[in-house]
């Protein structure tokens, strides 16, 4: 096994040295491979990142706070006293073989905070392997802050649309549903006169749901780089909502955040500065990096990139029917909720303010199988998900009924690679069949519950049930492609590459 | 740099009623060597050190000691008490004793070799060594064999 210790008290002139001694001493006879780091007052000799990455366990012996400790998250952890270390090295070494053991199965659960996720498989030590499983890690524990904020949120908004009919979120933001202007609630003090209990329902859902984004940004960052970047981490997700950059911005700039945040953590500053880096200095550096970036390096091709989605979109319109109902349901379902799926989306609302009632029913139908297809394939393959997976498998079918497409961000996150083109697919199949058999909307949102503003009812909902099971089927395919046992992080699975971030 | 131990510093039949006292016997040694420069307040520090946590390891060990600024150079001063005296420990009361005195500020090659005197005191052979000195320019050798390599 191999072991990375750090050993430190309060004056740093004896007990750390003794502890270090004391753990590479029972190490050796257990045939272990440690490395202490002392950070004792003849200055502390780091530990090799790449030993750090290597290794199976981590033993903090300390009286007094760990420096930099951030570098071990994710690894199982056993903390001690310096004086335990000293007097019972043995003992101290068998907790941590305990602890590496029970390490190993908590990447099965990711729900759990970063301090138990599972450490680098040991067996093959390749860098790039171990950059996919940290990089697994970081997001699902991103995800997994973010599922109860979209399970709160998209529940209270579904329940809003179910009891005050889906023109309530019109009745609160404003706009046109089935051809009644509503004005929006402006004085929040009048919610619950202008727009009802649902209102106030989907107010506070519609609240919820906007944390979505900087949340998982933020735990993305913390994931990496701990508590310093949850800031960086959180205001990047905020902006990547404000640039329209959906979740895969968000996505991004988390990992942006933490990278930058580990990166200023490297610089080696002098002893009168390195007391004010973690409290003002990293977070103030580390944010305005993250921010300048997101928008002025990612927002200005957003921008661009819609515009030039939305004149393609526009230039097709009156070709094939069927082809730009498969159009519009692969950009449903790329990023929901994001730049692609917002420009299909507001085709679908021109069209609609321009009579074309057969695109809106395309749009929505396709914005609600990625859920729904995810929501079906955990209950059919339940062991292909984890648990914190299953538990938004149960609130999406709520949220996909409701065209919340959002409700597939957590598996998609997750595992973008897997799920965002098995989404797509089964996507461009309802967008394709709804257009060929006609089905029309008059409602701009509201899922199933305004199945009465839809016409040929039948037909839309044959569509809709397509690409649900194909959605179903793609996304099992391709969870097992290449991964025998889903409780093991699998590094060659995941490329290394943010690819799909970037989009 | 003057060694870090030198005879007048041992004495192998250390006799106090508690840690404290023999603290102050090793530290007299250190004083009269000229190595601390204000005993009280070289005391005060590491009684202060001693609060935190008691230095007591298992196996017989006392470990008083301070960074201080009345210190001049590293020194380590060495007791041995054939009654043992308790230094909190939980096995029991200390019969090797070893104060430590580090300058409030010293360079690294200082603290390295207070690093390595450490890492020895929790070999067997190396305590079992200084039970079994004869006399105090045996336990001088010893440490400079040990912890200096010389």
């Amino acid at each position: 096994m191999r072991i990375v210790a750090v050993t430190s008290c309060p004056t740093g002139i004896a007990h750390t040295y003794m502890a270090a001694e004391a753990l590479e001493q029972a190490a050796r006879e257990k045939g272990h491979e440690i490395k202490v780091e002392t950070q004792g007052a003849a200055g502390a000799e780091p530990l090799a990142a790449a030993d750090v990455a290597a290794a199976d366990a981590v033993v903090f012996a300390a009286d007094v706070e760990v420096r930099n400790r951030e570098r071990f998250a994710g690894k199982p952890l056993v903390q001690t006293s310096v004086k335990r270390a000293i007097n019972d090295a043995a003992g101290v070494l068998a907790e941590v073989e305990t602890a590496a053991e029970q390490g190993a199965p908590a990447a099965a659960a990711p729900a759990e905070p970063v301090a138990d996720a599972a450490p680098a498989p040991a067996t093959k030590v390749d860098q790039q392997a171990g950059l996919g499983t940290r990089l697994r890690q970081w997001l699902m524990t991103g995800v997994s802050y973010m599922i109860p904020f979209v399970a709160a949120g998209g529940i209270l908004i579904a329940l809003a649309f179910l009891f005050g009919g889906p023109e309530v979120a019109n009745k609160v933001d404003g706009g046109t549903f089935a051809g009644v202007e509503y004005p929006g609630v402006t004085d929040l003090s009048q919610l619950i006169v202008e727009a009802g209990w649902a209102g106030l329902l989907f107010k506070i859902g519609a609240t919820a749901f906007s944390m979505l984004v900087p949340i998982l940004a933020g735990f993305i960052a913390y994931a990496m780089a701990d508590r310093p970047g949850l800031v960086p981490g959180i205001v990047s997700g905020l902006l990547a909502v404000e640039i329209g950059a959906g979740f895969l911005g968000g996505l991004a700039g988390g990992l942006l955040a933490g990278a930058i945040v580990i990166a200023i953590k490297r610089v080696k500053v002098p002893r009168g500065v390195a007391g004010v880096m973690p409290v003002v200095v990293i977070p103030l550096v580390s944010t305005l990096v993250v921010g300048g970036l997101m928008l002025v390096v990612i927002g200005q091709p957003i921008a661009a990139l819609q515009e030039g989605l939305t004149n393609w979109l526009d230039g097709l319109s009156g070709t094939n029917a069927v082809v730009l109902g498969v159009l519009l349901g692969l950009m449903m379902a790329f990023d929901m909720g994001g730049p692609v799926n917002k420009v299909a989306y507001a085709f679908g609302l021109a069209s609609l303010a321009s009579g074309n009632l057969e695109v809106m029913a395309a749009v929505m139908a396709a914005g609600m199988t990625p859920p729904l297809g995810l929501a079906l394939a955990t209950v059919v393959r339940r062991q292909l998900f984890t648990p914190a997976e299953r538990q938004a498998g149960e609130a999406a079918w709520l949220l996909g009924a409701s065209f919340i497409t959002e409700g597939a961000i957590p598996f998609a996150a997750g595992d973008p690679v897997r799920v965002i083109p098995s989404l797509m697919v089964g996507s461009a199949v309802t967008g394709g069949l709804s257009m060929a058999f006609g089905a029309t909307s008059r409602a701009p949102h509201g899922g199933i519950w305004v199945i009465g503003l839809v016409g040929r009812p039948l037909a839309y909902l044959v569509a809709l049930l397509a690409g649900i099971l194909v959605t179903a089927a793609c996304v099992i395919v391709a969870k097992s492609v290449g991964r025998r046992a889903p409780a093991e992080a699998e590094p060659s699975a995941v490329p290394t590459g943010s690819a799909p971030a970037a989009g | 740099m003057a060694d870090l131990i030198t005879a007048d510093l041992v004495d192998l039949d250390l006799t106090a009623a508690d840690r404290h006292e023999a603290t102050r016997r090793l530290a007299e040694r250190l004083q009269v060597a000229g190595r601390v420069t204000d005993l009280d307040g070289f005391l005060a520090d590491v009684r202060a050190r001693e609060a935190q946590m008691p230095t007591g390891i298992e196996g017989g060990i006392g470990i008083p000691h301070a960074r201080s600024a009345h210190v001049t150079e590293p020194s380590l001063g060495f007791g041995r008490s054939p009654g043992g005296i308790d230094f909190g420990a939980g096995d029991g009361p200390a019969d090797l004793i070893f104060l430590i005195a580090a300058p409030e500020g010293g360079g690294a090659e200082h603290m390295n070799i207070l690093a390595s005197l450490a890492r020895r005191l929790i070999h067997a052979s190396f305590k079992e060594a200084l039970r079994t000195a004869p006399d105090p320019d045996a336990v001088v050798n010893l440490v400079n064999k040990e912890v200096l390599g010389q």
